[in-house]
C-alpha cells in the first residue's frame, strides 16, 4: 500500500483530472442532456468538480478519507439538482470505507458502497437508463477482477472502465424510467444517458491518474481471461 | 413548535406556498428552500439551512415538490442534527394541512406529518 502522502497526491491529482475532463466535455454532456434532460448536466458537474478540486488542493494535513469526503461535501453544495446528491452524497457516504486509506481491498468496498448509495438515493435499478447502467458493470468487473482473478488494481480499474463504456452504450436503446428523461417516454429511446456518460468519463480520468501511481496492464477489456469454475463462494457477498 | 420547510425547484413557488401556509394562522416556523442564486433547482445545503432555521428542537416536517427535491431533502436530513421528516404529500396542499396542525399546541412531529400526508387524498373533481 502506498504511503499516505502518495495517496493524498493521487486523490488531489484525480480530482483535478476529473475537473479538467468535465470542463472539456461540458458542451458534449450538455448536448446529451438537452436531448432528454434539462441541459444543465455539463455545466453543473464541471463547476462542482472544479470547486472540489480546489477544495482539496492545499489540504496537506487531511487523511485520504477526509479528502474524499471533502470532495463529496463540496459537490453537494456546488452541484444543484439530482447530480449533487447522486455524485456528491454518494462519494461522501462511501468515503466511510476508506478509514484505513486506499488499498485494493478498500477500493472495492468504496466502489460497492458508492453503487449502493446511488441506487438507494435515486431508486434506479439496472436498465432504467441511468448512471447505474454504467456503474453496475464497472463495479462488478472491478470487484471480480480483484477478488477472484487477483489482478493488480490498475488492471482491474482498466477492465472496469471498459465495462462502464459498455454500460454507456447499453443506455442508448433503453427507455428512460427515472428523472426528467422518463417524462419523454418512448422518445427517450435512442439517446445516450448523460449521467452514465459522465460516470464513464470520471472513471477514465481515475484510470489515467492511477496509471501514474500503480503498475499493471491498461490495455485490457471487460472480458474475463478465465473460465469460471463451479464453486460460487470465492467472492464475499456481504 | 414543529417547524415546516417547503422545498421547490422554484424559490418563488416555495416562498408563495409559505405565504399561503402562513395564512392558516399558526405561528409555526416556516422556511422556504429553492434553487441556488434564484436558479431553478434544489440544493441540499440550502435545505439544511432552512431545516436548521425552522427547528426549535421539536422537529421539522419537510414538504417537497419532485425529483431532485426529494433526494436533496433526504441528504439534508442525513446531514442535519435536527429531527426532520419528509412528508409523502403534494407540496402545496400538504404544507397548508401541516400549517393548520402545527398551529395546535398539542401537535407533534407525527401528527403534523400525518396531516400533511392526508393531503394525498384531496380530489379536485
Amino acid at each position: 500500500m502506498a504511503d499516505e502522502a502518495t495517496q493524498r497526491a493521487a486523490i488531489v491529482a484525480a480530482a483535478r483530472a476529473v475537473a479538467d475532463r468535465l470542463e472539456a466535455e461540458k458542451s458534449h454532456l450538455t448536448d446529451l442532456d438537452s436531448a432528454i434532460g434539462d441541459a444543465d448536466h455539463g455545466s453543473n458537474l464541471a463547476r462542482g468538480f472544479r470547486a472540489a478540486a480546489d477544495a482539496v488542493e492545499d489540504e496537506e494535513e487531511s487523511s485520504p478519507q477526509e479528502l474524499v469526503k471533502k470532495i463529496g461535501v463540496t459537490l453537494i453544495s456546488k452541484v444543484g439538482g439530482a447530480a449533487g446528491p447522486l455524485y456528491g452524497g454518494s462519494i461522501m457516504s462511501a468515503s466511510q470505507t476508506l478509514e484505513d486509506g486506499l488499498t485494493a481491498e478498500t477500493s472495492v468496498d468504496f466502489a460497492e458502497a458508492y453503487l449502493e448509495k446511488v441506487k438507494d438515493r435515486g431508486g434506479a435499478q439496472l436498465g432504467a437508463k441511468t448512471m447505474v447502467d454504467a456503474l453496475t458493470p464497472a463495479v462488478h468487473t472491478y470487484k471480480k477482477s480483484i477478488e477472484v482473478d487477483e489482478l493488480p488494481p490498475l488492471t482491474a480499474l482498466a477492465k472496469a472502465t471498459a465495462a462502464a463504456e459498455r454500460g454507456v452504450e447499453f443506455t442508448v436503446p433503453l427507455r428512460a424510467q427515472k428523472g426528467r428523461a422518463s417524462f419523454l417516454g418512448w422518445r427517450s429511446v435512442g439517446h445516450q444517458d448523460p449521467g452514465a456518460t459522465s460516470t464513464w468519463f470520471i472513471m477514465q480520468e481515475l484510470l489515467d491518474v492511477a496509471d501514474d501511481y500503480l503498475e499493471g496492464d491498461t490495455d485490457v477489456d471487460a472480458r474475463s481471461p478465465t473460465i469460471p469454475d463451479e464453486t460460487p463462494d470465492e467472492v464475499d457477498e456481504s | 413548535m414543529i417547524g415546516l420547510v417547503v422545498v421547490s425547484h422554484s424559490q418563488k413557488a416555495a416562498d408563495g406556498i409559505c405565504e399561503l401556509a402562513a395564512e392558516m394562522g399558526g405561528e409555526a416556523p416556516l422556511e422556504a428552500a429553492g434553487g441556488d442564486d434564484g436558479e431553478i433547482g434544489t440544493n441540499a445545503d440550502l435545505i439544511g439551512e432552512a431545516i436548521a432555521a425552522a427547528d426549535d428542537g421539536e422537529g421539522v416536517v419537510v414538504l417537497v415538490d419532485l425529483g431532485s427535491a426529494v433526494m436533496n431533502a433526504e441528504l439534508a436530513i442525513e446531514i442535519t442534527d435536527a429531527n426532520a421528516r419528509i412528508a409523502d404529500a403534494p407540496v402545496l396542499e400538504g404544507a397548508l394541512n401541516a400549517a393548520v396542525e402545527a398551529a395546535s399546541t398539542k401537535s407533534t412531529l407525527e401528527s403534523v406529518l400525518e396531516k400533511a400526508e392526508d393531503a394525498r387524498e384531496y380530489r379536485k373533481r
